[in-house]
């Protein structure tokens, strides 16, 4: 087996599994920081309770965050170890300070606050969860800007066939990482919002601790509208930054073959199996146009005539993505965005229209609104990664360029089945125990140490 | 001094902070089996417990060293970064999987009452710690003993031709070295009973210790080019390490335990800088030809690349260390006994 596939497939598994975990601490951590300031600033006994129940939910994602995010610090030099040398000069430095600036702050001070609710005072304890807070979306730029490269070189110049650092500035102020790092900052805001909507409508439909999760449900249908709206606003732009930097990209999103103006938004549309040939669509005329430029005509290059520009530009490939997984990424990820758009807009209305006695139906919709995000999520990053194909820098280095030469395919294999066992062993756990402790609410658990047991969970003598 | 050195310098730095913090939480996770016995399986529970959590509010943090000291030889050394994963692919495929299944290990492990599920993970735990310790010395003596590179930088061994009898003991080193380290840090940081088998512990280690540093040390004159290169001086630094092991272990007998913990903190230090020395000014050692080894020129990022790491790596490592130090100054207590007192 071709040693590139299988560094693909592991690179693939390996980060949409971190990116699991990574935006639901985006967004939760935030979230917890704003409750346990209310605590500091209120006294009052109920937001602690908020902040300690979610704050266990946070602890047990955060984990995995952290051990899977290792393997991505790491494999780039393993797999890919002719694309480290080729962007090590640009792309490391971005890592390097992510580490330094952003992981030391969130893991110490998640120790402290883990550790410390007997040992701190109530206001450097909240203090100790901004620092995660901002630890977290502080590393989220730093590999944003990294990831930015890729997508968008810029600040860099060839030297001994290899790209060699000239403007750090350039790097930071790459248009990309301007649309992309609150792209996902926001939806982590947004997952953080909708994890705790659902798990709090999960409670209020069992009518459990009533008054914890209305004041939790508030919280996050505020702050997951806020988060939303930005979102789809942040989308526009970056759509637009996609058709100028990676017009390839955008074309294989809406599986446009032919070039259009005025081009017209795509809503279903279904290609042949080669991935070259339109057999049905529909489009709502106009509105490509539109989300390229902000007005109804202009030209929207289509897929065989960036491919014909592209191999006079960098010689004779294959410049096509693969279109079908590019196109249904990009309409889950719409779709889903404008679904929870409505349901963030539902969630405030029920906050505040105190007479409205939501249907269980609706509890039971924002419970398993919980997926939205994560599909969001994922199927945002295969189109950003997997539109980019066959480009791992776009226009300078090709993927299969980049993978290690030396290393066997029977190597990448023994670690791609190796992580692929513990990784789905470790899922099994993870959910085991955020569902346990997401349905044991908060009632139950204070009733398990009034009997005696041993506690276990975080800041139980606080 | 130039750039260059001064990165090699901050390498190693990274690296001594990591073996220094996580050498003392590794050594506590491979004791904590030996050192939780009991007749009582709910007091086994607690004894576990009580161990875990001495490093529980540290060990994330002080495993940030290692992805940052990672970082920062992609930044500052690429090809350094790119020859040594990709080369040492399976061993650190190994590392990998065992720091993973550690970290997770130490949050989930409490969060259920179910004892099956606690001793598979306590399992991880062990597991986790002691593949890491071992592997880490082996890779450290591989790198200045020399592993096949070609001309282009490419690793073009086997994953078998790193368990090589030195790097072996290398991995020896760093494993029961660790080891005391963890014993001694937790005779500082328990009471009672687990403070009791903690000394005992340390009291029967400290030799393995000895033992392995000198063989290390004899077998370096054999296996590697450290006298020739750096002279004297790269027999007298792990001779001093040997030597602060011993101080340990006589500290440790008049009930200095602090001091004993300084002075195995010491010898894991030399240890780390005996290998930074007899590596300058290479990173990577070549055994098929010295011309083919990497080292801090031909490894090396642009010095503009160089310069702009330099200026953030001066200002935030001296406030992590602050911050950090803060953390263990706000738990210095000892663990106790105390069910109602422990989160983990």
């Amino acid at each position: 087996m071709d040693p590139t596939i299988i560094a693909r497939i592991q690179f693939g598994i390996t980060t949409v599994y971190h990116f699991f975990f990574v935006p639901l601490t985006l967004g939760l951590s935030v979230l917890v920081a704003i409750m346990e300031t209310q605590y500091v600033r209120t006294g009052k006994s109920i937001y602690k309770d908020m902040t300690q129940f979610w704050g266990k939910l946070f602890v047990i994602n955060f984990a995995m965050g952290v051990v899977t995010g290792i393997v991505q610090e790491f494999q780039f030099g393993m797999n890919w170890s002719e694309y480290s040398r080729f962007v090590g000069d640009i792309f490391g430095a971005p890592l390097a300070i992510e580490a330094l600036l952003a992981f030391f702050l969130e893991s110490t001070f998640l120790g402290l606050w883990i550790f410390g609710w007997d040992k701190l005072s109530k206001g450097v304890h909240a203090l100790a969860i901004w620092l995660v807070a901002f630890g977290s979306n502080v590393s989220a730029l730093w590999i944003l800007i990294a990831n930015s490269f890729m997508q968008e070189p810029m600040g860099y110049e060839i030297q001994n066939g290899r790209a060699v650092m000239t403007d750090f500035g350039a790097l930071i102020t790459n248009p990309n990482v301007w649309v992309q790092f609150p792209h996902t900052v926001l939806a982590g805001f947004t997952t953080g919002a909708f994890f705790v909507l659902g798990i709090s409508a999960y409670h209020l439909l069992h009518r459990r601790d009533e008054e914890v999760f209305r004041s939790s449900f508030k919280l996050a249908a505020v702050f997951g509208l806020i988060s939303v709206v930005l979102l789809v606003v942040n989308g526009h732009a970056q759509a637009q930054e996609m058709v100028r930097s990676q017009p390839m990209k955008m074309a294989a999103a809406e599986a446009l073959f032919q070039s259009e103006d005025p081009a017209g938004l795509s809503l279903i549309t279904i290609t042949d199996l080669s991935q070259r040939k339109e057999i049905f669509s529909f489009r709502i005329p106009g509105f490509l146009s539109f989300l390229a430029y902000n007005r109804f005509s202009g030209e929207v290059k289509g897929i065989h005539d960036l491919q014909s520009e592209l191999s006079q530009k960098y010689g004779e490939d294959n410049y096509i993505p693969p279109v079908i997984v590019t196109y249904w990424s990009f309409r889950t990820m719409v779709g889903s965005g404008f679904l929870m758009a409505a349901l963030a807009l539902l969630a405030v209305f029920i906050a505040y229209k105190k007479s409205f006695i939501p249907k269980p139906w609706i509890w039971k919709v924002f419970l398993w609104a919980i997926a939205l995000p994560y599909l969001a999520n994922t199927t945002g990053w295969l189109m950003t990664e997997l539109g980019r194909a066959p480009w791992v820098v776009y226009g300078l280095m090709k993927i299969r360029d980049a993978v290690s030469p030396t290393v066997g395919a029977g190597s990448m294999l023994i670690s791609l089945i190796g992580f692929g066992v513990i990784y789905a062993l470790l899922m099994a756990a993870d959910i085991y125990l955020l569902r346990k402790f997401a349905k044991a609410g908060i009632t139950a658990e204070k009733d398990n140490i009034s009997d005696g047991q041993v506690p276990s969970f975080i800041g139980t003598t606080g | 001094m130039n750039l260059n050195i001064l990165w090699f310098v901050l390498i190693a730095v990274l690296y001594l902070g990591y073996f220094l913090l996580e050498g003392f939480d590794f050594g506590v996770g491979i004791l904590l089996p030996f050192l939780s016995k009991d007749k009582d399986p709910q007091r086994i529970d607690l004894n576990r417990r009580v161990i875990l959590n001495t490093i529980g509010p540290h060990w994330d943090g002080n495993e940030v060293w290692l992805i940052t000291a990672g970082g920062a030889t992609f930044a500052a050394f690429p090809h350094w970064y790119a020859t040594l994963f990709s080369g040492f692919y399976l061993a650190l495929f190994l590392l990998l999987l065992a720091l993973i299944i550690r970290g997770v290990a130490f949050e989930f492990r409490s969060k259920d009452e179910n004892p099956r599920w606690r001793v598979m993970w306590d399992w991880a735990i062990f597991v986790g710690s002691l593949v890491p310790a071992f592997l880490l010395g082996v890779t450290f003596a591989n790198m200045v003993r020399g592993v096949p590179i070609d001309a282009n930088m490419n690793y073009v061994g086997t994953f078998f031709d790193l368990l090589n009898p030195y790097a072996l003991i290398g991995g020896l080193v760093t494993l029961v070295t660790f080891t005391f380290y963890g014993a001694l840090f937790l005779s500082l940081k328990t009471t009672g009973e687990i403070r009791q088998a903690a000394r005992k512990a340390a009291t029967r280690i400290w030799r393995w210790a000895v033992l392995a540093q000198v063989l290390f040390l004899g077998a370096g004159f054999i296996a590697t080019d450290t006298v020739e290169r750096a002279g004297t001086i790269g027999v007298i630094i792990p001779l001093v390490g040997i030597i602060a092991l011993l101080f340990s272990s006589y500290f440790f007998s008049r009930d200095k335990e602090g001091w004993a913990f300084v002075m195995a903190a010491c010898s894991v230090a030399l240890y780390l800088i005996t290998t930074f020395v007899a590596l300058y000014p290479r990173v990577l050692v070549s055994s098929l030809n010295d011309a083919w080894s990497l080292t801090i020129k031909n490894a090396a990022s642009s010095p503009y690349t160089l310069r702009i790491m330099s200026i953030v790596a001066l200002i935030f490592v001296p406030i992590v260390l602050a911050y950090q130090g803060w953390t263990y100054w706000v738990f210095r207590k000892r663990i106790e006994h105390k069910p109602e007192e422990l989160t983990y």
